[in-house]
């Protein structure tokens, strides 16, 4: 088989997470590609939470159709997730809470909880579900002793000793048993991937872009960002800063790129609401800062754990006034890695702030990338005035905000001679100081709004859209953000369907493409455009800017990701009565 | 090094005549001079309201930023380049009202920056309001009747929130005050200078003839001991803070970013930000 599809349901704070991890890494090592994802709550300890891991031999971006093996953990878990095996699924479950299968479903017990107790260390239970899984999955059994080992290496020979009993005995007991039944996994091609996150991609992409200090507040699901830059900026003599609240995080950003750092801070909703009077200061006062949004349900608290994509108006025009900012929304960990790097120089090339549009299922949920091309990296700081021709100028001739073709005006750092400004949120004059009159007010609205009219770095432009499929086609599905990847196999689907279709990821918000949208839309006979949210945010704005070609919307916003087949679902019913 | 002169602007004040942030705004080019400090490697943040203009009045970098957050802006200026001196300015509705959180958290997280308030016990800029820091039963146009809150005590707050250097100032005593700016800004960590700046326009209460009388003078006092604590809190309470001097400091400060693991001394924005290939593949190593 090409694909199979691992679910393991318990309560809460019982080590069910990093047993997905040590499932979802080690498939990974064996060269398969991995998508792996989590429902959860806003609590620590108790409660239902289940991971799903999608193992395949192609990239796979998406939610699962079906389930091959469950491991339940207890009742609740059967109850709620065996409905999602498909034909021919197995149910792996702990023995000890004397399991009951719905009728139809093949239910292989495992006593975890027993051999656990006998290897004297309850943690093992949820490896002996491993050891399970693998056997009745087809995936070789060495693999996963091999990490484990190196996992525990520090931890002494006992302990690597401990989970490979608890492994072998998980395995040989699920083939005992079910040996006749179990799915058999084409091999992986042994490549080794990197599996990440989006947020993780965010972090390691900040330190590559030369952001080195990272100021945030603790938010689901933001906060591995701040986390995962407490470790790694120390080591490059940076720093991550959690401080008291959204005001303060972007504030300290603002700062800190008024005096020439590359900073970036990290949110979610809430904290975007709290940002946007400081995100207007980086506009008017033309100061770089980088802004992340990892998307949740709202509005308000809404659904701090739920995926949504619902924040795009809030981003793109949020706040008072009229100001440039710079929206970019990558779909995969790859395009978050290279977005955050183009986010930086964006950031120093346009002097505004620049924020990635992430969302939920981006952020927190594992992918297979298969690789980060470091050569890729390249540190563009923009206008930076030189300081010796500074020093030639003399005092008060420098204007940091002086009227160019472009809107962006060379700028001077703290510590450099005669290049002394005054930076403020108020309307100001070239030389920074206020200035309210008509003329002077318009010249500088101009000026500023102008400047992102279309993006370049280093003489490139920056791509609005990703486009893919035939030039004409029959079906033509918008996404963004982590939409990307479902609107990819649901395009799959329909094509084996015979449709002819084509899939347009739109990867800036703001400015947005409209030229490249309304000429894809236009050669396409119907347009869709898929989104996480009630209102159709997207296609909202699409026709704002001016994209005036009739798009239909396909929308959820239950709190879910979008499973393929819901978006295939959804455009056929569009064609209902009308012969394909 | 740099003159009186090279720290003053062209720009003509839009402060009312009498307005005690004049007092403020000449001690601290007076103190930067004394101190040796060039003008480009100053950043005053300024607040909103009429102090907040300050900036305007310094040939120095400025950054005028929103209301309340002077604390912030601070930090990350002073995180992005350590080797420029920070101040922060604005007046006691910024700081200890809207700002009031970032102030209190910016005094525990004790990094290397000044921080002066201009503290007038009324609203100037928006045109006579109440203020934090207004005494009770003060008549404003938004409390007709008095002002029924008890006022913020800041010196007492921060003392208790831990601040490492605490001060206040009376615009009209340029000579102590220069010689607190001077103290704050040579500082290893936060430091404070409540300056009491008189509103000529807006507060007929609390004048320059009311604080000439009121006012004690801790420089007047051989016995305080600006190291103690507890004799601070003390001294602040029996005065209710109608006192001027340093009134705590401790001399054993560490600032923030001393402490921040791994934080060079070099300036993030002196230092090359490439990574190393190796130092790349290392990190992605963790994600295999």
């Amino acid at each position: 088989m090409r694909e199979l599809v691992w679910k393991i349901g318990g309560e809460q704070g019982t080590g069910l997470d990093s047993t997905s991890d040590v499932f979802a890494t080690v498939c990974n090592r064996l060269g398969y590609y991995i998508y792996a994802y989590k429902t959860f709550s806003s609590r620590i300890k108790g409660g239902h939470t289940n991971f799903t891991v999608r193992v395949s031999t192609r990239r796979v971006l998406a939610t699962a159709e079906g389930v091959h093996v469950l491991v339940a953990m207890d009742q609740e878990a059967i109850d709620r997730l065996a409905k999602e095996l498909v034909p021919g699924g197995l149910l792996i479950a702990d023995s000890n809470f004397q399991p009951k299968a719905p009728e139809g479903v093949q239910m292989v017990t495992v006593p975890m909880t027993e051999i656990a107790r006998d290897l004297l260390n309850p943690v093992y239970r949820n490896i002996v579900a491993i050891g399970a899984s693998a056997a009745l999955l087809g995936l070789p059994l060495q693999a996963f002793k091999d990490y484990l080992a190196e996992k525990f290496a520090a931890k002494g020979e006992q302990v690597v000793q401990g989970n490979w009993t608890a492994l072998e005995r998980g395995y040989s007991y699920a083939l005992e048993q079910a040996a006749d039944k179990a799915f058999q996994l084409d091999p992986g091609d042994g490549q080794r991937r990197l599996i990440m996150t989006g947020n993780d991609a965010i972090a390691l992409g900040a330190v590559a872009a030369g952001c080195r200090l990272v100021v945030a507040y603790p938010i689901t699901p933001a906060s591995e960002i701040l986390e995962t830059c407490a470790r790694i900026l120390p080591k490059f003599g940076g720093a991550a800063v959690q401080v008291e609240d959204e005001l303060a995080a972007v504030a300290t950003c603002i700062g800190a790129g008024f005096a020439g750092a590359r900073a970036m801070t990290a949110t979610a909703g809430p904290g975007i609401s709290l940002m946007q009077e400081n995100i207007g200061l980086a506009s008017m006062a033309e100061i770089p800062v980088v802004i992340v949004d990892v998307q949740r349900g709202g509005p308000s608290t809404g659904m701090p754990t739920k995926h949504e994509q619902s924040d795009l108006l809030a981003l793109a025009y949020g706040g008072h006034g009229e100001g440039p900012r710079i929206v970019l929304a990558p779909g995969t960990a790859e395009q978050a890695f290279y977005d955050t790097v183009l986010a930086f120089n964006l950031a120093d090339n346009y002097h505004c702030p620049v924020i990635i549009a992430s969302d939920l299922g981006l952020g927190l949920w594992q992918q297979t990338v298969d690789n980060l091309d470091f050569d890729q990296v390249v540190i563009d700081r923009g206008p930076l005035v030189d300081p010796k021709e500074l020093e030639a100028m003399g005092r008060d001739v420098f204007q940091r905000y002086a009227f160019t073709e472009s809107g962006v005006s060379p700028r001077s750092l703290p510590g450099m001679k005669y290049g002394q400004y005054l930076a403020t949120g108020v309307e100001h004059a070239t030389d920074g100081k206020v200035k309210e009159d008509p003329v002077n007010r318009t010249r500088m609205m101009q000026k500023r709004l102008k400047k992102i009219k279309k993006l370049e770095i280093g003489g490139q432009p920056v791509p609005g859209i990703l486009y893919e499929g035939p030039e004409r086609p029959e079906i033509l599905l918008i996404s963004y953000g982590s939409t990307f990847g479902v609107v990819a196999e649901a395009a799959e689907l329909l094509r084996e369907q015979g449709h002819r279709v084509a899939t347009l990821q739109v990867r800036v918000i703001r400015p947005l493409p409209v030229e490249e949208l309304r000429a894809a839309i236009a050669a396409a006979e119907k347009t869709f455009v898929v989104e996480n949210n009630a209102t159709g945010q997207l296609a909202f704005i699409m026709r704002a800017e001016g994209v005036e070609h009739p798009v239909e919307s396909i929308l959820k916003y239950d709190g879910t990701l979008f499973r393929p087949n819901e978006v295939v679902a959804a455009v056929l019913e569009s064609y209902k009565g009308v012969p394909a | 090094m740099a003159t009186l002169a090279e720290f003053k602007t062209a720009e003509k004040s839009w402060w009312c005549p009498g307005c005690g942030d004049f007092g403020v705004l000449a001690a601290l080019q007076k103190a930067l001079v004394e101190l040796g400090i060039e003008p480009e490697n100053v950043v005053i943040v300024a607040g909103i309201g009429c102090s907040g203009r300050i900036g305007n009045y310094i040939y120095s970098y400025n950054f005028h930023t929103t209301h309340g957050r002077t604390m912030p802006v601070a930090l990350g200026v002073k995180l992005a380049n350590r080797n420029l001196t920070v101040i922060a300015a604005g007046g006691d509705g910024d700081g200890y009202a809207i700002g009031m959180g970032h102030f209190l958290h910016a005094i525990r997280r004790n990094p290397d920056i000044t921080y002066i308030v201009m503290d007038n016990h009324i609203y100037g800029l928006t045109k006579g309001q109440t203020s934090p820091t207004s005494d009770p039963g003060f008549k404003t146009k938004t409390t007709p009747e008095g002002n029924l809150e008890r006022p913020v005590r800041p010196l007492q707050l921060a003392i208790a929130a831990g601040a490492t250097f605490v001060a206040q100032g009376f615009s009209s005593n340029q000579k102590q005050l220069v010689r607190i700016f001077k103290e704050a800004i040579a500082h290893k960590g936060f430091a404070l200078v409540n300056t009491i700046s008189p509103c000529v326009t807006f507060n007929r209460v609390n004048t320059y003839d009311f604080y000439r009388e009121v006012l004690v003078d801790l420089d007047n006092d051989p016995n305080y001991d600006p190291t103690d604590r507890v004799a601070a809190m003390q001294k602040l309470m029996e005065t209710d803070e109608l006192v001027t001097g340093i009134i705590y400091r401790e001399p054993e400060s560490i600032p923030f970013e001393e402490k921040l693991p791994g934080f060079r001394p070099e300036p993030i924005v002196n230092q090359d930000w490439n990574l190393p290939r190796e130092e790349f593949e290392r990190l992605l190593e963790a994600y295999r």
